[in-house]
């Protein structure tokens, strides 16, 4: 006999029209569940995850929220996000620099208790950390830029000489003295956050922050051609022609230079 | 139905069994919530560190982890590959639940459970209305769902909103508002839906139940001839479509379904000493008394 036509039994009908209501609550409920997750990605960029981290993606499927790594720091250093309170994934941890960076312990003891790989075991070494990297942002108030001798943050740091040095350039306020130029270097920056904690004003002018804001990158096929001259010993285009270069003197359009004449090309007259 | 289902609830009980006889299970409860709060917080308030962490995941005297399967579930699906720490962790908790019986974390363990006991409590003294009693299957629904999710997002999903683990580590590490999240749970449970969230939201009730499906620790109806009607154990049961196939059913006397939580509460409140606790094989029924009449009431009722 074919059923083709017969209205639906009652239970059949009710048995539809619960499933498909139970279906309907759960992509509701899902799709909201699916944007507090989307939006527990946002990390806050004062907020820094502990050493061997994993990526923020992968950190929040890894991260089970125990504290244990909150617990084996020495230094006070880790907390977990509140909620409501701190604008990080509620109960994952992390530190701020300015208020308790990391010491960067020799045998790493957040790592070595996480029981998930949240923080990668694979960190063996303190110093390979990449907690963020920090960046002069105030040049205007840093003392340093102003020509003083403040150096706090250079002298600070666990990896000195190495992930921040001091570069020299002429003063030319002065005109007579050198300016000492904390220099961040990311390579080997673990961005443990001392020098921003100890910098002597009262706002930072040096911060840590993470890869993604600290830093650009440049073009796939951009190849530094000194860099692969070195590499190959030779000119990197075999028989390449070099041209003479231009440099001031006689016979140039260059007034500076004794014989130098006037441009053939004028820049149009600015009139106010 | 009889007058004695208009009876206060547990006066029988109490009469013939005492106060304390008639809250032994509750009282134990209690007092095992207690002791695993107070384990945790020994660390953080008195330097003691016998158990660091929480119940996400947690070190015993720096030896034993123990990890909650539902978040490493979760994780897994997130498509993190824990370390093994992690996976043991889980698995020792899974088994132990397996085996015992897997809402006995629900009744014996959860830090939420006694927050929803009272919002039950009240809802039966002030005398309100079921309210909103969403399907049986709702809280499986919920699970899987959160399972999916954690897979298409790749994050832990339920530990966003997980009531449990929030508590837990706020009470441990520092509260934020969690404590309104408790109060909604509370609020929810009284005005909007009896039993709400432990009897048909929470993913991770649903969980435990199925892993505990086949576990050992039973409550049995072995007794259940001598019960009166009185109604009571069915009051005071968060789940108390689990009770009738057992006390009301001809098969075997004992509660089966996942559901039960193990509480024991049916134990407590029935004056005739109908349920207690058993294994899964025991299914033996006491021999119905000589006359198979029903049992007169007793003397000492006050009617
Ligand atoms: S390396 Fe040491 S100081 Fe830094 S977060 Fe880990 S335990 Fe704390
Ligand atoms: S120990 Fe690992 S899993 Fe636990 S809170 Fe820290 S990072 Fe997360
Ligand atoms: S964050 Fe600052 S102190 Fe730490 S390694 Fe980098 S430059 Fe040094
Ligand atoms: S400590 Fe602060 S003010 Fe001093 S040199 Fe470093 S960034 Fe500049
Ligand atoms: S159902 Fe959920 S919240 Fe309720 S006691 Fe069980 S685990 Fe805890």
């Amino acid at each position: 006999m074919s059923r083709v036509g017969t209205p639906l039994s009652p239970q059949r009908r009710r048995f539809l029209q619960d499933s498909a209501r139970a279906a309907g609550g759960c992509v509701a409920a899902g799709s909201l569940l699916a944007w507090l997750a989307r939006d527990a990605r946002a990390l806050p960029a004062e907020a820094l995850r502990p050493p061997g981290a994993l990526p923020e993606k992968d950190f929040l499927s890894a991260c089970i929220r125990c504290g244990l790594c909150v617990r084996e720091c020495p230094y006070d250093t880790l907390k977990l996000a509140e909620l409501g309170v701190d604008a990080v994934a509620t109960g994952t941890p992390y530190f701020t620099a300015r208020e308790v960076p990391c010491e960067m312990c020799d045998d790493i003891p957040c790592v070595a208790a996480c029981p998930t790989g949240a923080l990668d075991p694979g960190l063996d070494n303190i110093d390979d950390a990449k907690m963020g990297v920090a960046v002069l942002v105030d040049q205007e108030n840093c003392l340093n830029f102003l020509g003083l001798r403040c150096d706090v943050c250079y002298r600070v740091c666990p990896v000195i000489d190495e992930a921040i040095t001091l570069e020299t350039e002429h003063n030319a306020r002065s005109g007579s003295h050198a300016i000492f130029i904390p220099t961040v270097h990311a390579d080997h920056c673990t961005g443990c956050g001392v020098c921003e904690k100890s910098c002597v004003l009262p706002e930072a002018a040096i911060k840590v922050l993470p890869i993604r804001l600290a830093r650009g990158s440049s073009a796939d096929h951009y190849l530094k051609g000194w860099e692969e001259k070195e590499a190959k010993g030779a000119p990197v285009v075999e028989g390449i022609i070099d041209l003479p270069d231009r440099l001031p003197g006689p016979g140039t359009d260059n007034l500076v230079a004794p014989g130098g004449f006037e441009p053939s090309f004028k820049l149009p007259e600015v009139t106010q | 139905m009889t007058a004695r289902t208009h009876m206060p609830l547990g006066q029988e009980a109490i009469a013939a069994k005492g106060w304390l006889g008639a809250h032994k299970y509750l009282l134990l409860r209690r007092a095992s919530q207690l002791f695993f709060l107070v384990l945790f917080l020994l660390g953080p308030w008195f330097g003691i560190w016998i158990v660091q962490g929480t119940l996400a995941g947690s070190l015993t005297l720096g030896l034993l982890p123990l990890t909650d399967p539902f978040v490493f579930l979760q994780s897994l699906i997130a498509g993190h590959w824990p370390e093994l720490t992690g996976a043991i962790g889980a698995a020792i908790v899974l088994v132990a639940y397996a085996l015992i019986g897997g809402r006995v974390y629900c009744s014996w363990v959860c830090p939420i459970n006694p927050v929803t006991d009272s919002a039950h409590w009240l809802h039966r003294k002030l005398g309100l209305q079921k309210g909103w009693q969403p399907k049986r299957g709702t809280r499986l629904w919920i699970m899987v769902t959160v399972l999916i999710v954690s897979g298409l997002t790749g994050a832990i999903a339920w530990e966003l909103v997980n009531p449990i683990t929030m508590l837990h580590r706020g009470l441990i590490f520092g509260m934020g508002f969690v404590w309104a999240m408790v109060a909604a749970i509370f609020l929810f449970d009284l005005l909007v839906s009896r039993h709400g969230w432990c009897g048909h939201v929470c993913p991770v009730g649903a969980f435990y139940g199925l892993i505990g499906s086949k576990a050992m620790l039973r409550v049995s109806a072995a007794n259940r001839s001598a019960c009166d009607d009185c109604m009571d154990c069915y009051a005071v049961c968060p789940e108390n479509h689990v009770i009738s196939p057992a006390l009301k059913g001809k098969d075997t006397p004992l509660i089966l379904s996942p559901d039960c939580t193990n509480c024991g509460r049916c134990i407590d409140i029935c004056a005739e000493d109908v349920f207690k606790f058993t294994h899964r094989f025991d299914a033996l029924t006491v021999a119905p008394p000589e006359s198979t009449a029903a049992p007169q009431p007793r003397a000492s009722r006050p009617f």
